[in-house]
């Protein structure tokens, strides 16, 4: 696997972990994670429900603490520094949660407004309308702003959520399953602005997925976390060239043997 | 006789199944104390959130106020009802409204409100936090960089904490209210002859208790409502056992909380 050249070109890599472990009693989750994610690229993380994709993206948003290992972001180790570090740090980090998280009792505009007004007090009305419009246009939901969540479809969720941390133009993008339980056509709109928001905020993200679709489209790089542990990461052709049993499992499942 | 319990087969189990509920029950309570420790340490940090405190102060009055309106009057009538029999054997139909007073201020407007609020308030804080919980609302807010136990969790027990003594003496009020259109009928005494009556009797002390009863009681609806629910777990099962614990729990502290208060209270009388 060629993942060589892509070292080479002198990026620097905004998120670093090594040998990351984290356990919950005697269930181990991750058991050695070592990647580097580099300014600009889009990384896709396949693997089984419960395998601890999730896990492994809060613990580099500071929401759990690993058990031993280190966790860079942009420089700085997330379970080490202060909460007011922590908090500047996740102003930079944009989460977009597998059920997309909206705030049920808030309106999509407040939805939007709420990271905004919250962390940077002195701006005016209009500036916070003005950033909320930009980004319901880029997600293309403009038209939602007055709506409740309860009255959206999943993938117009979906989109709200990644809008909500669009707002505070985030450098790296963490995405749980930002496909999953949407229809092909939606999937591929919510692909589309995946990579949009790369080209658009010059973001790196990581994708976990168990789309393969989704990771053909928006990934620069592919891996699958497996027994707590990455396999080497290559691009998606390469990966999928591979006889290793549990990656011809999705494969075949999501291509079914098309190959 | 009793029975060879080194013997008995199932035993061992048993003792297993006892000392992980003891153990379970006293990481409980140092969890709950971790908890009231957090509210304390968070409720002097800055920034304060006195906008979502307003706004839940305004939600704890606007949900409870109908119905400890209703019940409070209600009350009022009942007592006074019941009471009138006993006091006309002994010719007092005239102590009524001191009696009747009494009974409201000291006990009977703090415990009903109370319970209405731990049904009403604590349910609720235990369904939506738990609801944000497991729908990982509160993940959201907390890698958006708000902390969401202060702006969650210490703005609702702030908000029944204050709520609850103004509750607790509009109640008093309403009762005293219902019990005067109940004496009026019957013995067509005037409203300003009712309540004096009525306040002769009532001590500052006994104000005071009961404003102290009311925040003890709203402090501890929001903790249980608060904890429970901030501590859901298991999707939208966590939810409903969430809000119904926290109003078990909280109705069981009331009266707990009630019967000593209201010991130190006559120790002090
Ligand atoms: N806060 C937690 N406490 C205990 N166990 C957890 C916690 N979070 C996740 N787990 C466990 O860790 C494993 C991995 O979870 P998760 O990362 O959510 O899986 P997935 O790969 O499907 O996202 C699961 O077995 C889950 O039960
Ligand atoms: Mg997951």
């Amino acid at each position: 696997m060629d993942t060589k050249d892509i070292y080479t070109e002198a990026k620097r890599p905004v998120i670093s972990i090594r040998d990351l472990k984290k356990s919950f009693g005697t269930l181990t989750v991750l058991n050695g994670i070592d990647i580097d994610i580099l300014k600009g690229e889009n990384i896709a993380v396949l693997g089984k429900s419960g395998s601890g994709k999730s896990v492994l993206i809060k613990i580099i948003s500071g929401l759990l603490k690993p058990d031993s290992g280190i966790v860079k972001v942009l420089g700085q180790e997330v379970d080490k520094i202060t909460a007011a570090e922590l908090q500047q740090l996740r102003l930079k980090i944009g989460f977009s949660f597998q059920n997309s998280a909206l705030y049920d009792s808030m309106s999509v505009k407040e939805n939007l407004a709420f990271p905004l007004v919250r962390n940077k007090r002195d701006l005016s009305i209009k500036e916070v309308n003005d950033a909320i419009e930009e980004v319901l246009n880029e997600v293309g939901l403009s038209q939602t702003i007055n709506q409740m969540p309860s009255e959206l479809s999943g993938g117009q969720k979906k989109r709200i959520g990644i809008a909500r941390t669009l707002i505070l133009k985030p450098e790296i993008m963490l995405y749980d399953e930002p496909t999953s339980g949407l229809d092909p056509m939606t999937s591929i709109e919510i692909n589309n602005l995946i990579n949009k928001v790369k080209q658009q905020y010059n973001t790196s993200s990581i994708i976990i997925t168990h789309d393969l679709t989704c990771a053909k489209q928006t990934a620069d790089r592919v891996t699958m976390l497996l027994n707590g542990k990455f396999l080497p990461p290559g691009k998606f052709e390469d990966v999928f060239n591979t006889q290793d049993q549990s990656l011809r499992t999705f494969y075949d499942y999501n291509f079914i043997n098309s190959k | 006789m009793a029975p060879d319990l080194e013997n008995s087969e199932i035993l061992p189990e048993k003792k297993a199944l006892i000392s992980k509920k003891i153990d379970s029950f006293f990481t409980d309570i140092y969890n709950v104390y971790k908890f009231i420790a957090l509210f304390f340490k968070e409720l002097f940090s800055r920034p304060f959130e006195w906008k979502e405190v307003i706004n839940q102060c305004y939600q704890v009055g606007y949900k409870s106020l109908a119905l400890v309106s209703l019940t409070g009057f209600i009350t009022g009538v009942v007592f006074t009802k019941q009471s009138r029999p006993s006091l006309s054997t002994f010719g007092a139909s005239s102590w009524l409204p001191s009696l009747v007073s009494i009974a409201i201020i000291r006990a009977l407007a703090p415990l009903v409100t109370a319970l209405i609020a731990a049904g009403k308030v604590g349910s609720n804080m235990g369904a939506e936090l738990g609801s944000m919980k497991v729908t990982e609302q509160i993940d959201a807010m907390e890698v958006s960089a708000t902390n969401p136990f202060k702006f969650l969790v210490v703005t609702r027990i702030l908000a029944i904490t204050f709520m609850m003594p103004v509750l607790i003496l509009y109640t008093g009020f309403i009762g005293m209210m219902g019990s005067y259109l109940n004496v009026h009928a019957n013995e067509l005494t005037s409203l300003t002859a009712y309540f004096k009556s009525a306040f002769a009797t009532i001590s500052f002390l006994d104000i005071f208790s009961s404003i102290f009863k009311a925040t003890m009681y709203g402090f501890t609806i929001g903790v249980a409502g608060c904890y429970q629910g901030y501590h859901a777990q298991n999707g939208t099962q966590g939810v409903g056992k969430a809000a119904n614990t926290a109003v078990v729990l909280s109705m069981f502290l009331i009266f707990v909380e009630e019967l000593v208060i209201v010991q130190v209270v006559n120790a002090i009388r």
